[in-house]
């Protein structure tokens, strides 16, 4: 008989295993798994016991009084990162569409009217230099925040909460990027976002304030990942296709 | 009719410091829970609190509407809470750390504070010390928030296997060095 691992007795404990059956089946036959899983509920018994203060009813009142004077002033809608996401991605779209259209605009009422075949050709061209632009700025965006952590030195706790939140943002932008890579087809491209998505990822859960030790082990693993060389090389491809759809 | 977080919160980017206090009002007591579970310390937990908020109004603009709210402030006070965990020194000396017994609103002694003995309390907090900062997070999301799995993987930021890896760690941890204990109260 297969005994259940320890792993499949904290799933079948916590009811998140697809089918219960076979577990209760087995804990009802097996005198070894029986006693594995009473330890396991005796010690979360026993982690159960420890008391959490319970906070008064007046207790919200308490924590808005004393965080109200502490809010920064918001100004409204700053910035398309302020607008919520469906209205964030609306007006991306529609300012990407004007950006088309006014490149078909200009090509129309160009003093040397091209082509039909020319002009057609024109559009997609312009959406992609839209493009590599966008992707191009974001590379250098992501490589400031990183070059910014790799040369940081210090000898108490960093504060990296700055780059943090760039961070929030660079992985949001990434997202984007990385599915249109994929869906292009562009794999070296899709994977380097992918590895820096990673990295990116891992700044923003870090502890706001980093150790010297942190920090450094921040530094070796940007090294030996050599997303930053990466990075640099996919950041000269771009500019040099940007170039090529002038 | 009550308004739902969503379009509270839509009022609260734009500057509407009142709809923030209702969020407030909402998700401050669920968010000291989890403080005091992730900190073990009522003034670290209350800190936490405050400081979840702040970094939320701050935040307001990036946060998806499409996602839970309490999912986002969860994840921004487990943040929190490991940020005052990393930052001070383990105490060395147990008895120096507030007594959650007597932080219990005053009444009758319930049959836990009576049963709860002070080795018992330590050695939980002992075991729960020894956690790993991503062990520590995802059991308490699992155990005492009573989140999914695939839930604690959002608020972790991580793929619903490596979630599940850190519950299962802090689990047979915990049940390591808390054996000898459940043992004797069987």
């Amino acid at each position: 008989m297969n005994h259940l691992s320890e792993e499949q007795l904290m799933l079948h404990y916590y009811g998140e295993e697809d089918d219960a059956l076979p577990a209760e089946r087995h804990l009802g036959e097996c005198d070894d798994c029986r006693a594995l899983y009473g330890s396991l509920q005796r010690a979360l018994n026993v982690v159960d016991s420890l008391p959490v203060p319970e906070p008064g009813a007046e207790y919200a009142e308490q924590v808005w009084k004393r965080i109200e004077h502490r809010l920064p002033a918001r100004r409204g809608v700053r910035w398309i990162w302020d607008l919520p996401a469906r209205w964030r991605w609306a007006v991306a779209s529609a300012a990407f569409a004007a950006l088309l259209v006014a490149a078909f605009l200009t090509g129309r009422s160009y003093p040397h009217p091209r082509q039909p075949a020319q002009l057609a050709a024109a559009d997609p061209q312009a959406g992609e230099r839209i493009l590599l632009v966008a992707v191009g700025d974001y590379l250098e965006r992501s490589q400031m925040v990183l070059i910014e952590l790799a040369n940081a030195r210090t000898q108490g706790p960093l504060d990296i909460s700055s780059e943090q939140e760039r961070a929030v943002d660079l992985v949001s932008e990434n997202r984007l990027y990385r599915q249109t890579a994929g869906h292009t087809g562009d794999a070296a491209v899709a994977s380097v976002l992918d590895e820096l998505e990673r990295v990116l990822l891992d700044i923003t859960h870090a502890p706001s304030r980093l150790s010297p030790g942190e920090l450094e082990k921040l530094r070796q693993r940007l090294e030996a990942e050599g997303i930053l060389f990466k990075i640099r090389v996919l950041g000269a491809n771009v500019r040099n296709q940007e170039g090529q759809t002038l | 009719m009550e308004l739902t977080d969503s379009a509270i919160i839509t009022k609260a980017r734009l500057g509407d410091a009142d709809a923030f206090r209702v969020l407030v009002e909402r998700h401050s007591r669920p968010l000291f829970r989890l403080a005091f579970r992730m900190t073990g310390n009522q003034q670290d937990a209350e800190d936490v609190v405050q400081e979840s908020f702040l970094r939320a109004w701050r935040q307001l603009g990036r946060f998806d509407e499409r996602a839970s709210f309490g999912t986002w402030l969860y994840r921004i006070a487990t943040n929190c809470s490991l940020d005052v965990m990393r930052g001070r020194k383990r105490r060395s000396n147990l008895s120096e750390v507030e007594d959650p017994v007597l932080a219990l609103p005053s009444g009758d002694p319930s049959p836990e504070r009576v049963a709860m003995s002070g080795e018992v309390r330590e050695r939980v907090a002992e075991a729960m010390d020894e956690l790993t900062a991503s062990e520590r997070t995802a059991f308490v999301l699992r155990h005492f928030e009573g989140m999914r799995i695939e839930d604690v993987s959002r608020v972790l930021g991580c793929q619903p296997g490596a979630a599940k890896h850190s519950v299962f760690r802090a689990v047979r941890k915990l049940r390591r060095a808390l054996e000898p204990l459940a043992s004797g109260a069987r």
